[in-house]
């Protein structure tokens, strides 16, 4: 994430100041239904492997809705609501410019071409999922995907791991071996060791 | 493909239900689903599970997509809206009115509690989720070292996902001769 520098091509002395200090930014704009779906249509359609980057391009530089720290509060809100953080973001944005039906613009603008074009995709599977080159090809897809998600989550370990908190490690240790190697239910495991993982970080504080 | 009421009813109930514990992201409920979908529920393969997923990389758009790829192979296009409106409905429902709520508890406590009790649970739920994709069906050492190779490139250098998987298909197209 970049600096707090709002606009970077405006010239900024002069316009700061022919506006008063405390004048709302260009970023409260209101976009329309319509701008809504296709604002974040857009980010889907550009977005492969995650759509953050893309979403972030959009909202913050191209479109200028939101402001660069605007957008990291917001998502990191998303991140603390279940389902696909993306589209937690798509429906928040569309409720806080236009309520209920912004919300339902934006998610039908996020899900619906990618809906479209996966089942597509999943009809050409059908026909031709048996060929042995399409299936190395997307075993080698699988393969490459399963590497980058190894890439975030060392990113993501990193901090920490430095922070030298024992607990934290033992939990996303615990987490990794009840899911990925036991393979035990995803709703009874979050049960125990989500309220477990709050409390620990209730008493650290 | 085996539709009717009683499978729609049963994807839509499953998925809306897995919806709320798939923390940081939809990545995180591969294990469970693959867990559900293909040992209990037999309705994939898990080479078409692992082929699921692939595709789903492969569109562009939100990962959760994958789910619309399980309904449709179970259920057709109707599994396919069934499934991906149980997956979206329940956290959107929920983003709606904690977003609206959030302005209020801006910088409050349990914001920074949460936050620090959350991270190392979506590490270990994504660490898992790469394990179960990488020991699908149709794994061997090619798959093995396009994993790791990935990994480490995309550790030290910033990689396009697109690139990635370009040079991934043809080494696995590669592996086949």
């Amino acid at each position: 994430m970049t600096s707090s520098t709002p606009l970077p091509s405006s010239p900024d002395p002069p316009i700061s100041a022919a506006l008063p200090a405390s004048a709302p930014p260009p970023q409260q704009v209101r976009p329309s239904l319509a701008e809504l779906f296709i604002a974040f249509a857009t980010v889907s359609l550009s977005g492969f492997g995650g759509v953050l980057a893309w979403s972030r391009r959009m909202m913050v530089e191209e479109r200028q809705w939101l402001t660069p720290e605007q957008f990291n509060e917001t998502y990191a809100l998303c991140a603390f609501i279940p389902g696909g953080n993306i589209l937690n973001f798509s429906v928040i944005l569309g409720a806080r410019f236009r309520g209920a039906l912004g919300s339902l613009a934006a998610a039908a603008g996020l899900m619906g071409p990618p809906l479209l074009l996966v089942m597509i995709i999943a009809a050409i599977y059908g026909h031709y999922g048996d060929l042995p080159a399409l299936r190395h090809m997307l075993t080698g897809v699988a393969s490459a995907a399963a590497g980058l998600m190894l890439a975030t989550v060392a990113k993501m370990a990193r901090p920490l791991f430095r922070s030298g908190s024992v607990s934290g490690p033992l939990i996303a240790l615990a987490i990794f071996v009840s899911i990925g190697i036991l393979q035990w239910p995803l709703p009874l495991v979050l049960a125990v060791i989500v309220p477990a993982s709050i409390a620990v970080a209730w008493v650290r504080l | 493909m085996n539709g009717g009421g009683g499978t729609l009813l049963k994807l839509a109930g499953y998925f809306a239900l897995l919806s709320l514990f798939a923390i940081g992201g939809g990545n995180s409920a591969v294990p469970e689903m693959h867990r559900f979908a293909v040992d209990v529920e037999h309705w994939l393969t898990g080479q078409q599970f692992a082929d699921s997923f692939a595709l789903a990389q492969l569109t562009p758009g939100p990962n959760i997509i994958i789910v619309t790829l399980i309904g449709y192979h179970v259920a057709g296009v109707v599994g396919a809206l069934v499934t991906t409106l149980a997956m979206c409905g329940p956290p959107g429902v929920f983003a709606f009115f904690v977003g609206g709520a959030s302005e209020r508890f801006k910088g409050a406590v349990w914001h920074v509690t949460l936050s620090r009790a959350l991270v190392p649970v979506t590490i270990g739920l994504t660490a898992a989720s790469a394990t179960v994709v990488a020991t699908t069906a149709g794994y061997g050492w090619m798959g093995l070292a396009i994993t790791l190779g990935t990994a480490l490139t995309a550790y030290y250098v910033r990689v396009h996902p697109l690139w990635a998987f370009a040079v991934a298909a043809l080494l696995g197209l590669s592996g086949l001769m």
